[in-house]
């Protein structure tokens, strides 16, 4: 099983990812921004960071990158595709996932271990949880509000599409406490805390994280 | 503006120049004549004056910290020493490690928020430089009172700063200090440490060597950003066709630095470049005179080729300028295509801008004009040297007769409140509202950050071999004595390393101090490099770098002087480091250490508005006892805190609230010298019951006292009959900072 990741000018948690799926027992593929060729990978990830810089908006030059636009394609016919951080904010620009991540609420950057719950066991990431399990995965940003109008938001709870939610306080202000959410078909998911910071207790909290990687394996096999 | 070129100050010898708005002495400016048998030209002497000015020079430091060498104890552990970049230590299997501490004192007092960003911008070149790839970074900061309204403007910028571009970077933050002193109130410090690791054939130096190799400068273009002092040159001198005042605090783009990073990284992994240096202090005046003397020493270097980013910019400015992200290589020409190969694809720009010479000199010419022809060994390292005055403090002798007569807290209750009050000062409260705005999490490879006694990173995911990194000054022993101050910092630093269960090997160091014109502050200075340099020799540390901060501050009041120290060790497997706090009731306590009255220096004394006393006298051999002891019985350890500021009770809240394990603890004596006090050398550990015994019998053969002071477990901190809730402390302790700053 390969599962690729990208790299674009200021990607900073790439490494930290492609470990993670090494961990989850499948075999990480560097993805170029400038490639638009996913050199048959089955499932994509776009890490964290500050890709080109996060000038103009966060994730708003990303979306233009060449690998976009064959990960948009494909996205479109099931390819499972995980944006962490800065990865679920450039899924939102490139429209896969409807909503914005916003300035935190208390305008800081924010590093921690953050309790979340996942409420939805269906989407291509996180069927290996329980429904409701609740988890500890690092959260660090500085614009993770998420945002969306109350048609969206309405239809995103309507549909239980929102796949975790933030417990404890909101720490950024998003909407109904939204840490990740899913597409329809449930194989694009954006989260905003981060996994793959999360799949060995030596460097991480917990090793919570490290199921949204077998997740997308399982998934995979049962197709 | 009229170009000043060689030629014309050959046949001017008369013209005036604005040497002293430039910072050069009469008798400087004169040495410069004698070196040239000229006058210089306006860019000779813009390179002349950045290049000789204290930052650069080290003019006034010079003669002191020669002794670093003289008395630099053997170890086969220092690959690169001092002169370079950075220092390079070899950990074992083959990995070299290199880290420096860096100050952005005066940028981060004007200018707080990039001030501090391009602190850590210029530190991680410094360490990338070296070939190694950076992999964290830590950063001790000194601010006036935690409540003047001008620490509400400077703190937030600076913390915004560093996570800003360090986050940005994708450097964990791993550590650092924070302390509050009237004296920083107008010169906070802002020192940055970066640490970096690569192979051992890996490490690059500053060289151009190989005549008709090419000078090639990659990174962000070059703009009017940190010239400071050089716009006299081109405002008074030259008329007023351009941009008249330059501003002098360089603006950082942390997103540039982060595409540098991994483009140098693929050139050096391909073997591309011969000789490197990155673009700080001086920019292209320091880049290119360091780098053609540290080879044979000839160089032709085309300025006009330089891109820019404000096409107004004079000459003079191009040598002058700080702008951020630049790096200046020497590579072969066979290996130019795949350079510029490289830095096309991770869309770097890229500029040959000369070639090195067989001559001795280095020759830079401005659209086939030259304008500077300098012996490059001239700018770079004959700079002046001072044997500046000394005189020992006047307040000195004084301050240390005095009998310390602060109000002790006697019964329980007067000790409750003594607690509760000395853990929400500013200096001992929580600092998480700072840290939480680091990344610590990121390239997966941290095993400590703060509030750990030092930061931990894994450098081989196989192997689990790590390095551990700890800062340490105490600013108000160093005042009652700079010589001991230096001592116990570097004492504090090591024994910090030892306590996560890592070897000390080396040290770096930062040493911020007030003017060096003032005989007194150079005595402080002179004290603490003496000290240092014998407490190294005498623990068998190398020192690898360093830093000198001179001038900081306010009119006649200096800093206090604050030498930081860096030591850096090595653990062969992380995954046996001791964490700082325990997590399971049902533990033994012990500490490692006696408990003298020290209140001279002490958070107790500062909160009582108290300076004077004598400081404890460093007692290196126990320190290094204390630290074998560490080693040695560190598969034991379930928990180990080091004890400084705050002393015994600052440790303990520490280690209870971590993991919200309470600790019931008994002590003999006058309790509140137990608590308050900071005798150095010492140590609060947790063992297994079983283990006690081990642990007494290697404590004595180490010679280092050891007493059970109780136990963990339960709800709450409870001291004889002083009950603290845990719920209460962990208030108290946390709500300061965001109350202060939020």
């Amino acid at each position: 099983m390969k599962v690729g990741v990208v790299t674009f000018p200021g990607s900073l948690d790439d490494q930290d990812a492609a470990r993670a799926v090494r961990f989850a027992g499948a075999k990480p593929v560097s993805l170029w921004h400038r490639d638009s060729d996913l050199h048959g990978v089955d499932a994509v990830i776009l890490p964290g960071g500050f890709s080109y810089g996060d000038y103009l908006r966060c994730g708003a030059i990303s979306r233009f990158a060449p690998v976009m636009t064959s990960i948009i394609e494909q996205a479109k016919s099931g390819l499972p595709v995980l944006g962490i951080c800065n990865g679920f904010q450039i899924l939102c620009e490139s429209h896969l996932l409807p909503g914005a991540l916003t300035r935190n609420q208390g305008l800081h950057f924010l590093c921690g271990p953050q309790k979340i719950r996942i409420e939805n066991t269906t989407s291509a990431w996180t069927s290996n949880f329980v429904q409701g399990q609740e988890i500890v995965i690092p959260l660090k940003n500085g614009e993770g509000s998420f945002q969306c109008d109350d048609s969206t938001l309405a239809q995103l709870e309507g549909e239980g599409r929102v796949i975790a939610r933030y417990l404890g306080e909101n720490p950024n202000g998003s909407r109904n406490f939204i840490a990740g959410i899913t597409n329809a078909k449930g194989n694009v998911v954006g989260i905003m805390p981060h996994p793959e910071h999360a799949i060995d207790s030596l460097t991480g909290p917990t090793t919570d994280g490290l199921a949204f990687f077998t997740s997308v394996l399982t998934t995979l096999v049962g197709k | 503006m009229a170009l000043d070129t060689v030629a014309i100050a050959s046949t001017t010898p008369d013209q005036v120049q604005p040497f002293a708005e430039l910072g050069l002495k009469s008798d400087e400016y004169q040495r410069i004549h004698e070196i040239l048998g000229r006058r210089p030209s306006s860019s000779e002497l813009a390179m002349y004056s950045v290049m000789w000015s204290e930052h650069c020079s080290y003019k006034s430091s010079k003669v002191h910290l020669r002794q670093f060498g003289e008395k630099a104890p053997k170890s086969d552990a220092l690959l690169v020493g001092i002169g370079e970049n950075a220092g390079v230590v070899d950990v074992g299997q083959g990995y070299a490690v290199t880290f420096k501490i860096e100050s952005h004192n005066h940028p981060s007092f004007i200018e707080p928020n990039q001030g501090a960003a391009t602190g850590i911008g210029g530190i991680v070149r410094d360490i990338l430089t070296m070939g190694a790839r950076p992999i964290a970074v830590m950063d001790p900061l000194r601010f006036g009172p935690a409540d003047a309204p001008d620490t509400r403007r400077v703190l937030p910028g600076v913390i915004a700063g560093i996570g800003g571009y360090g986050n940005c970077l994708g450097l964990p933050n791993i550590g650092g200090e924070i302390v509050f002193d009237q004296t920083y109130a107008g010169n906070p410090l802002v020192n940055a440490l970066c640490v970096g690791v690569m192979r051992h054939e890996q490490i690059k130096l500053a060289k151009a060597s190989g005549p008709g190799n090419l000078v090639v400068l990659f990174g962000a273009k070059t703009g009017g950003d940190g010239i400071g002092g050089v716009s006299v040159l081109a405002s008074e001198t030259f008329g007023s066709s351009g941009p008249a005042k330059r501003p002098s605090v360089q603006v950082g783009d942390p997103f540039t630095e982060k595409v540098l990073i991994e483009c140098s990284l693929e050139i050096f992994a391909e073997d591309l470049v011969i000789g490197i240096q990155d673009l700080g202090g001086a920019g292209l005046s320091c880049a290119t005179s360091e780098l053609a003397s540290g080879g044979s020493g000839g160089m032709e270097v085309e300025l006009d080729k330089v891109p820019l980013r404000d096409p107004s910019l004079s000459p003079e400015e191009i040598l002058m300028s700080e702008s951020q992200e630049r790096m200046c290589a020497i590579v072969e020409p066979s290996k130019i295509a795949r350079f510029l190969e490289i830095c096309e694809k991770w869309d770097v720009t890229v500029t040959v801008i000369g070639k090195v010479t067989n001559g001795e000199r280095l020759i830079i010419t401005w659209h086939g004009e030259v304008i500077v022809d300098v012996p490059p060994r001239t700018v770079a390292h004959d700079g002046p040297v001072y044997n500046r005055p000394m005189t020992k403090p006047a307040y000195l002798d004084q301050l240390n007769a005095k009998t310390l007569d602060l109000p002790m807290p006697k019964n329980s209750s007067e000790i409750k409140a003594a607690i509760l009050k000395l853990m929400s000062s500013a200096n001992m409260a929580d600092k998480s509202w700072v840290t939480s705005q680091y990344d610590k999490y990121v390239q997966g490879n941290t095993i400590q950050s703060q509030p750990q006694d030092s930061g931990m990173v894994r450098i081989d995911e196989n192997s689990n071999l790590g390095v551990a990194i700890s800062t340490d000054a105490n600013a108000s022993w160093s005042y009652l004595n700079p010589y001991e101050g230096a001592k116990l910092a570097l004492a504090e630093a090591a024994r910090n390393i030892a306590t996560a269960g890592a070897k000390p090997l080396a040290v770096t160091n930062c040493l911020n101090f007030g003017s060096p014109e003032d005989p007194e502050v150079m005595w402080q200075f002179a004290e603490t490099v003496r000290g240092l340099a014998d407490g190294c020799l005498e623990m068998g540390l190398p020192v690898t770098g360093g830093n000198v901060s001179f001038y900081n501050q306010t009119g006649d009041v200096a800093i206090l002087p604050t030498p930081i120290i860096g030591v850096l060790g090595v653990i062969q497997d992380v995954r046996t480091r001791t964490p700082m706090a325990f997590d399971r009731p049902g533990l033994e306590l012990y500490l490692l250490g006696e408990t003298r009255a020290d209140l001279a220096g002490s958070q107790w004394a500062y909160l009582h508005g108290e300076r004077g006393g004598q400081a404890p006298l460093a007692n290196l051999k126990n320190e290094m006892s204390l630290i074998d002891l560490l080693l040695e019985s560190q598969s034991i350890f379930e928990a180990a805190h080091d004890l400084s500021q705050g002393g015994l009770i600052a440790t303990l809240t520490e280690m209870v609230l971590e993991h919200s394990v309470g600790a019931s603890i008994n002590l003999d004596g006058d309790l509140a010298i137990a608590l308050l006090s900071e005798t150095p050398g010492r140590v609060v550990v947790a063992v297994r019951k079983e283990d006690a015994r081990v642990l007494s019998d290697t404590a004595f053969k180490h010679n280092i006292a050891v007493t059970r002071i109780g136990e963990t477990g339960g709800e709450s901190l409870s001291i004889n009959d002083v009950v603290l809730d845990l719920t209460e402390l962990r208030t108290t302790f946390t709500q300061t900072f965001p109350k202060l700053f939020g």
